[in-house]
């Protein structure tokens, strides 16, 4: 066979079973759209912003656990993506991207559009490459995908010069496509050990991060959880695990968790970490985490053990092979006396959801839209209070159905990575909450989801503010709020109009629930305005830095709910 | 150079234990930015680098001159991490590329 490097990258592409490309065109990359305008075989979905089409590509991985593709041109176009692509591997979500180079000769003399991508994406990617010639298209693309999708998920990066697109290579075969490696043996004297330590343990609980999602091992978790009653916590990337509502769920801990759940991580006698990073929102000031637990701390990615925090069992190895190894060793166990202790914490210091009957406040808003849709529904955020008051209230029940960018918190995630669930579930409704703030960063994606007709629903919390920032001056700089609050104010409802989408305003809504109704039970794409206020806040709230034992708000939640 | 701000004791700072990292890397372009980016961004001083291919020069063979200290495991398994990071070997501060190499830097 003869085919250029531009080919060779498509049909590599589509042999990895790729049929969606999120991605904008340009000087640098032109041979590579021109070979995917003949593929017949992917779709493009043609974004408005780079890091939108690395934020589609996101949302199509986050939602299937396989690598997302995007193509971006050199230069701005790489600089653009880069943001999305730090976001994947702060949230270990498989994405190959592909960017446009200027040609080999120009590399190195500041020519148009020229940017070092290569050195750019060192430190936000799992691995990145520079291809030097078309024939190491043929073994770099499957390398990407092997990469992306093994062991701990990540972004992988692929700089294609222009010249290198344009080269025609004869070749006989086409490569295997690239596939994840086998998981790695993990050591079953210490899966031995932390059983023992569970069937010891008096007062255990279950820490499940995003590893238990990437690895499908929710099943195994709540397996392990109901045979010897260990309630289980999920940090903010593993909500839907457990079910919400179930009876061993004890919620998401850390900064914005109910108060319980805190008070009991602080109670237990044995942490069994699995798939989780101690991330510092998730625990507060480390040292004082779990004060009085050991730890069992289970993770494909060896240099997460031990690395904030010391394990007394570290176990390298997939989530959910362990957690199934871990399950026949562990001694049935009612615990009758610890699920009364957490039971009582709960009575004590509920979650507290002022408003939640009222679909004009955040709570209500969000339990109104939890009402209408079933659990095929798939749910994304941006970032800020609206990102947490969902973490908090949206009653998730199922894994890969929740998309929030939890690592690198990146305003402007929620639209596009909506988008990018849309195109890879499209009979699902994905709901994107978001804020004013976030909104803006990537509004420009209305066009494309009004173009694709993708049923993606936001639901806009607009305190004409950046809330979460205006909550910590008031909270942490003696309340002055300062860059905080917009001294002019967007029309939304216009504003989405004109990009074709259709528009509603709950605050001009004589029957809100009807209202919500109706927008997130038409097909295509829709935006619903609910206009909140700039004090509201996120409670209860551990201040950064500070022990999750010491959270503020929210104190009287009995009164409150009297 | 490494005088501390704040080095108001009499005693002078007590030099850190040493440790020699003796890598096996892909040779291609890159590589050292990946080695010494991971470094930089995890705040790992590295107190010095020598590289040279080896064998047919698809490899090749990088020691860092490190701090030994409690996070040199950690740096350690980032370093495994790497794509192109094929083999990490932990020697002592006495290896003889960096001694024999010193009476170059002498003044």
């Amino acid at each position: 066979m003869k085919l250029s490097g531009a080919e060779i990258i498509i049909r590599l592409l589509q042999r990895q079973g790729t049929r969606i490309i999120a991605g904008i065109p340009g000087g640098a990359n032109l041979p590579i759209y021109d070979a995917l305008s003949k593929s017949g075989a992917i779709r493009h979905v043609l974004a408005r912003h780079e890091q939108a089409a690395g934020f589609i590509a996101q949302g199509m991985a986050r939602v299937t656990g396989r690598p997302g593709v995007c193509f971006a041109t050199s230069g701005p176009g790489a600089t653009n993506v880069l943001t999305a692509i730090a976001d994947a591997k702060l949230d270990s979500v498989p994405v190959v991207c592909i960017t446009g180079q200027v040609p080999t000769a120009f590399i190195g003399t500041d020519a148009f559009q020229e940017v070092d991508t290569y050195g750019l994406s060192i430190p936000i990617t799992k691995h990145n490459f520079l291809v030097r010639s078309a024939a190491q298209l043929l073994d770099v693309i499957p390398e990407a995908f092997r990469i992306a999708s093994s062991g701990r998920p990540g972004p992988v990066l692929i700089d294609v010069p222009k010249d290198v697109q344009k080269a025609p290579v004869q070749f006989d075969a086409w490569p295997a496509p690239g596939r994840p490696d086998p998981f790695p043996v993990f050591d079953m004297a210490s899966v031995e050990r932390a059983a023992a330590l569970i069937n010891a343990a008096e007062r255990p609980v279950l820490y499940l991060g995003g590893g238990v999602i990437q690895s499908g091992a929710s099943a195994a978790a709540m397996r392990l959880a109901e045979k010897a009653s260990i309630p289980a916590t999920m940090t903010l990337m593993a909500l839907g695990a457990v079910p919400a509502g179930h009876p061993l769920s004890i919620g998401m801990l850390g900064m914005h968790a109910a108060r319980y759940t805190n008070v009991a991580l602080e109670e237990c006698d044995l942490l069994v970490a699995a798939g989780a990073r101690f991330d510092d929102r998730a625990t507060g000031a480390v040292a004082s985490f779990c004060p009085s637990a050991q730890i069992v701390h289970i993770d494909i990615d060896p240099s997460e053990l031990d690395k904030l925090k010391t394990a007394h069992v570290a176990i390298a190895g997939d989530v959910a092979e362990v957690l199934n190894a871990l399950l026949p060793l562990v001694v049935e166990n009612e615990r009758p006396r610890w699920l009364a202790r957490v039971k009582h914490l709960s009575d004590k210091y509920p979650p507290y959801l002022p408003g939640a009957d009222d679909p004009r406040t955040p709570y209500g808003v969000i339990t109104a839209v939890a009402s209408l849709l079933d659990d095929d529904a798939i749910i994304a955020t941006d970032v800020g209070q609206h990102q947490m008051w969902t973490a908090q209230c949206y009653p998730l029940r199922r894994p890969r159905r929740w998309l929030t960018s939890g690592g690198l918190g990146t305003m402007g995630f929620g639209l596009p990575a909506a988008m990018g669930a849309a195109l890879a579930c499209p009979d699902c409704t994905v709901v994107s909450f978001s804020g004013d703030g976030s909104l803006l960063m990537n509004i420009q994606e209305l066009a494309t989801a009004a173009e694709e007709n993708l049923n993606v629903k936001v639901v806009l919390m607009n305190n004409n503010s950046l809330g979460l920032v205006h909550q910590q001056q008031d909270l942490f700089y003696g309340g002055r709020v300062f860059a905080a609050d917009y001294r002019h104010a967007v029309d939304f409802v216009k504003v989405a109009e004109g990009f074709g989408v259709k528009a509603y305003d709950l605050g001009q809504s004589a029957d809100p629930l009807a209202t919500l109704s109706h927008a997130l039970g038409e097909r295509g794409p829709s935006l619903v305005n609910v206009p909140i206020d700039a004090n509201e806040k996120v409670y209860p709230m551990v201040p950064p830095g500070a022990a999750n034992k010491d959270m503020i708000g929210g104190e009287n939640y009995v009164n409150a709910r009297a | 150079m490494s005088t501390p701000a704040h080095d108001t004791e009499s005693h002078p700072a007590r030099p850190a234990r040493r440790a020699v990292l003796e890598l096996t890397v892909s040779n291609h372009p890159g590589v050292m930015s990946h080695v010494c980016g991971l470094f930089s961004r995890r705040t790992f001083n590295v107190e010095g680098i020598l590289c040279m291919s080896i064998g047919d020069g698809a490899q090749s063979r990088i020691w860092l001159l490190v701090n030994e200290d409690a996070r040199l495991d950690q740096m350690t398994k980032q370093l495994m991490k790497l794509e192109d990071v094929l083999d990490v070997q932990h020697r002592g501060a006495d290896h003889d590329a960096f001694l024999r190499l010193e009476e170059f830097f002498r003044a």
